[in-house]
């Protein structure tokens, strides 16, 4: 639920600038590969990934493919939720073999969601090798786990959540900080 | 399905208590484990790790047993199987004491089949456990009504508005009763067809949207699914009708009878088929068949149970 007059960290424009560096340093490292995929985290991640292979196809002028991961089933706090959310399809339609995927989430935080990827990702085959692209990473993490493509990076404080919106489903593209709870 | 909905049952005794939106939920979340069970390697997941499922059951159902454990496995459930006739039951322990005992375990949760209709909700009084009815004599197999209705919508792509007609032993049918309030919650259109003595009429007071008809042949070329029952001999099946001979007669599922149906006509069945009875060899194994892809989807349809009742809504109702 938006949350009415949280702060803007980055306003649309500012997320296309930080997309679009995402975009080059992915291209730049990835560019000449031929076995390269993007693996968005449901849900944010998943439409950011979408953003990101429409802009890496014009960059590189070739087909890059993408699945959808959701980790609700691999999380480590499954059974202290009050309520399972309804969980949706894990969709990779490519082999995962000798293949480098890029695993896309909107912020990295405690490190959990994208350790529950590793593991999710791990039952589907054994990729060449896996990075991590995130558009927010604030800090805060409770597991050895980093980012080697990152939008922006900044502190946040912990009572305080980054909350991205994207066009396709909140009408808006924008970086949002509002309080937990 | 909006965000914020939570499946908000701990237990599941029949599929009259569920509301349209708690049927959806379910066969939502079923094409998730379909995922799952469709991976070329790791068909398993982490999501009940450390819970206790315990199978419990007073009657013997072999398939029902075995697609549940699946369930269970493909969840990382710890199970344990409860056999009825090897238990103190048989010394003359009452189903309470069973379920105390149960208790003083810590089972998360109870698959049960047992003959007794009211079993299920006595038990989910005396247990912390969740509890799920695994068929209860002639009432309600509500898992089994699911997995009909998730085949029938991965079909047609939708259960409102589809014209479904269940074919056979319908009073002796506890598939029925699940199937007739699942169906007529979904807005599917049901028409029951046997012979007066097998077809209740006063099933049409519980459900007054039904129709009865006692002839095959006209309702045919209507429906978009049909469903043949098995004839129930060990129930008692032969006490209401004259003889096997009349019954194929006038109700078996045979190529004649499918070429009055729709080209794609789904043909459905609980199983285990009597193979010359309700239905032929041709129809059972033809392209219209939907048989075993029942039995297929009956896995990933429990493992959306189980999963959901395992991590009920704070505010939980029954």
């Amino acid at each position: 639920m938006p949350q009415a007059n949280a702060p803007c960290l980055l306003d649309a424009k500012q997320m296309e600038v930080h997309l679009q560096r995402l975009c080059r340093e992915i291209s730049a490292l990835f560019g000449s590969e031929d076995a390269i995929a993007l693996l968005g985290i449901r849900t944010r991640g998943l439409y950011l990934a979408e953003r990101l292979q429409a802009m890496l196809e014009s960059n590189l002028q070739k087909e890059i493919p993408l699945g959808v991961l959701d980790i609700t089933l691999y999380r480590d706090d499954l059974s202290e939720l009050a309520g399972s959310p309804i969980v949706r399809p894990t969709e990779i339609p490519f082999s995962l073999k000798d293949r480098s995927v890029i695993l896309v989430d909107d912020v990295l935080f405690t490190g959990r969601t994208i350790r529950a990827a590793l593991d999710a990702l791990l039952d589907h085959g054994r990729p060449k090798r896996v990075w991590l692209a995130v558009l927010v990473d604030r800090g805060g993490r409770e597991l050895p786990i980093q980012a080697e493509f990152v939008g922006i990076k900044m502190d946040v404080a912990m009572t305080s959540r980054v909350s991205v919106h994207m066009k396709d489903v909140d009408g808006e593209d924008a970086v949002l900080l509002e309080s937990r709870n | 399905m909006p965000q914020t909905y939570r499946f908000p049952h701990r237990h599941l005794l029949g599929i009259e208590p569920l509301s349209p939106q708690d049927i959806s939920a379910i066969l939502d979340q079923a094409r998730a484990f379909e995922e799952v069970c469709e991976r070329p390697e790791i068909k398993i997941v982490p999501a009940l790790r450390k819970r206790l499922i315990v199978n419990l059951f007073f009657e013997n159902s072999t398939r029902t047993r075995n697609s549940f454990e699946i369930a269970e496995k493909r969840l990382s459930a710890e199970i344990i199987n409860f056999d009825a006739d090897t238990s103190s039951l048989s010394k003359g322990e009452t189903l309470v004491d069973t379920a105390l005992n149960l208790q003083a375990m810590h089972p998360d949760l109870i698959v049960m089949r047992h003959s007794a209709p009211g079993a299920h909700a006595l038990l989910a009084r005396h247990m912390k456990a969740s509890i799920v009815n695994a068929g209860d004599g002639a009432h309600e197999h509500p898992t089994q009504a699911l997995l009909d209705a998730y085949t029938l919508r991965k079909r047609f792509g939708r259960l409102d508005g589809l014209r479904v007609a269940i074919v056979g032993d319908i009073r002796n049918s506890r598939v029925v009763r699940s199937n007739l309030w699942l169906l007529t919650k979904m807005g599917a259109h049901v028409t029951l067809v046997g012979p007066p003595t097998l077809v209740p009429a006063e099933l049409k007071e519980t459900w007054p949207g039904i129709e009865i008809v006692h002839e095959l042949e006209p309702v045919l070329p209507h429906q978009d699914a049909v469903m043949m029952l098995r004839c129930q001999f060990e129930r008692g099946t032969g006490a209401f009708i004259p003889g096997q001979g009349e019954y194929v007669r006038f109700y078996q599922l045979n190529a004649q009878r499918l070429r009055l149906c729709r080209p794609d006509v789904a043909v459905l069945h609980p199983g285990p088929i009597n193979r010359g009875v309700e239905i032929t060899s041709e129809v059972a194994d033809g392209p219209n068949n939907l048989i075993l892809d029942q039995v297929t989807n009956g896995v990933p349809v429990r493992m959306a149970v189980l999963f959901l009742l395992c991590n009920p809504h704070g505010e939980q109702v029954p």
